[in-house]
């Protein structure tokens, strides 16, 4: 079993790679769309802007190898912008189109005037407790009000029947989501401690087929 | 809820972890990597790795820590002292780091902040500043090299260019109080704090339990660091956190 981290030129991929080695993955870290596409697995990571990952991703030729995982139902996680790519589009400098997986709209926090933000600062940053769809198979094994690590500054405002996890931010935020085998995380497993470390173990046990 | 931050800081020299280190059951008690493990399963939010000598040949061996504490350690760290260069910052997190603190170096040319803020992304840069109370009044002086050249520059000032050129988070020390354990310099982690709208990181003063929750509640700190209260095991940082549950402070307790 391997586990494909895909890499267009966006973020530290050595983290997540690191975090899934430590609880027994094979991971490699690729550009390759055929060696994406042999994987048994797909981890889609991401930092910084929308726009330039959004350009980063569609360039490398990545995207076909993604949308034929996903569409075989191969498990695929999106991590924080990841996840965010996998949504309809996103507003971050300007209006751009993502993989439309997700039927929703990425929006600053700050979007939402009817908050009193002046007493919250963006990027909203550091550990925060989500809560939990007890369904999504990502999350067996965690404590009912499990703390993560989040970094961002854009979100999918409210729950969707999608929605894996929420979470609380000045309003409610989706902190996660689920169809299928298909996942994606606003926060980082890699850096959220031993609650991270179970998130992944299942990613690893549901392309194992141990779990579902 | 988002929780407040307790981060114990490892000091290293030439790989190893310095200051009063007396870490029972640990094979290593200057292995920074055990430390940074032992901290972890403690509850630590955030790890910060300083490299205290930042000379040329000790440099080499802070990439090596750098590189096995991730390998070992899943939450959040960042990798500070003597970096002054865009390809070190880029290497040290390729490594692994989440985040790199910049001290005299921002101060002397300030267009770092910026360049690695638009190069990485604000999350990843800390400015650390040292501040000392300019006596007989109500302001305070930024300190550089360790804290040996008063720069004259004011605190509030420096914090809120820091901020507008692009960093992250500020770490805030005042060396009237590091060392003394007589509590963190609550006036002027408060005005950073007010003065900004980034996170700040209270350091410096840290002895009793309740200095942390007032660090997080008077002196409106997201987070507070301390070094040689967890290094010489005078509390650990799991006690910390029940102290600051039980009195109402959210923190994130395993």
């Amino acid at each position: 079993m391997k586990i494909a981290i895909l890499d267009y030129d966006v973020g530290n991929l050595r983290s997540v790679s690191k975090a899934l080695e430590y609880v027994g993955a094979r991971t490699v870290i690729t550009k390759n769309p055929d060696e994406a596409s042999a994987a048994d697995a797909l981890i889609l990571p991401g930092v910084g802007a929308f726009r330039d990952a959004c350009e980063s991703f569609r360039q490398s030729g990545l995207e076909p190898a993604l949308r034929c995982a996903v569409g075989a139902g191969k498990p695929v996680l999106g991590i924080c912008l990841g996840m965010q790519l996998l949504m309809k589009d996103s507003t971050e400098h300007g209006l751009h189109e993502g993989l439309c997986l997700f039927p929703a709209s990425i929006t600053r926090f700050t979007e939402n005037s009817a908050v009193d933000w002046s007493a919250l600062k963006i990027p909203h940053m550091g550990w925060n407790s989500i809560k939990l769809n007890p369904k999504c198979p990502l999350f067996n094994g965690l404590p009912d009000v499990p703390f993560v690590y989040f970094v961002h500054s854009f979100c999918v405002k409210g729950a969707h029947e999608w929605s894996a996890a929420t979470c609380e931010y000045g309003e409610e935020f989706t902190a996660a989501v689920w169809r299928g085998n298909l996942f994606g995380t606003q926060f980082h497993p890699e850096k959220s401690g031993e609650v991270g470390l179970q998130i992944l173990r299942n990613f690893i046990a549901i392309s194992e087929g141990r779990l579902c | 809820m988002l929780t407040k931050r307790i981060i114990p800081c490892l000091d290293i020299k030439d790989g190893r972890v310095v200051k009063g280190v007396n870490f029972v059951g640990i094979r290593d008690a200057g292995d920074p990597v055990e430390a940074a493990v032992m901290y972890n399963e403690a509850g630590a939010d955030e790890l910060v790795l300083l490299d205290i000598l930042a000379s040329h040949e000790g440099r080499k061996t802070i990439f090596d820590v750098v590189s096995s504490v991730a390998e070992q350690v899943f939450i959040p760290f960042t990798v500070g002292g003597g970096i002054s260069s865009l390809d070190t910052m880029k290497e040290l997190l390729r490594l692994g780091a989440d985040k790199i603190s910049v001290n005299s170096p921002a101060v002397r040319d300030p267009s770092i902040i910026s360049r690695a803020a638009d190069k990485f992304g604000s999350q990843c840069v800390v400015v650390a500043m040292d501040v000392r109370r300019v006596e007989g009044t109500d302001d305070w002086s930024v300190f550089v090299n360790g804290g040996r050249v008063d720069t004259g520059m004011d605190a509030v000032r420096w914090a809120v260019r820091a901020a507008e050129l692009g960093a992250g988070e500020i770490l805030l020390t005042s060396m009237n109080t590091d060392g003394a354990q007589t509590g963190y310099d609550i006036p002027i982690t408060r005005k950073i704090a007010d003065a900004v709208p980034i996170p700040i990181i209270a350091s410096g003063g840290a002895g009793k339990l309740r200095h942390f929750a007032e660090a997080l509640t008077d002196g409106r700190a997201d987070a507070a660091l301390a070094a040689s209260l967890f290094h010489d095991k005078v509390m650990t940082v799991r006690q910390v956190k029940e102290y600051l549950s039980q009195n109402n402070i959210p923190v994130r307790i395993l």
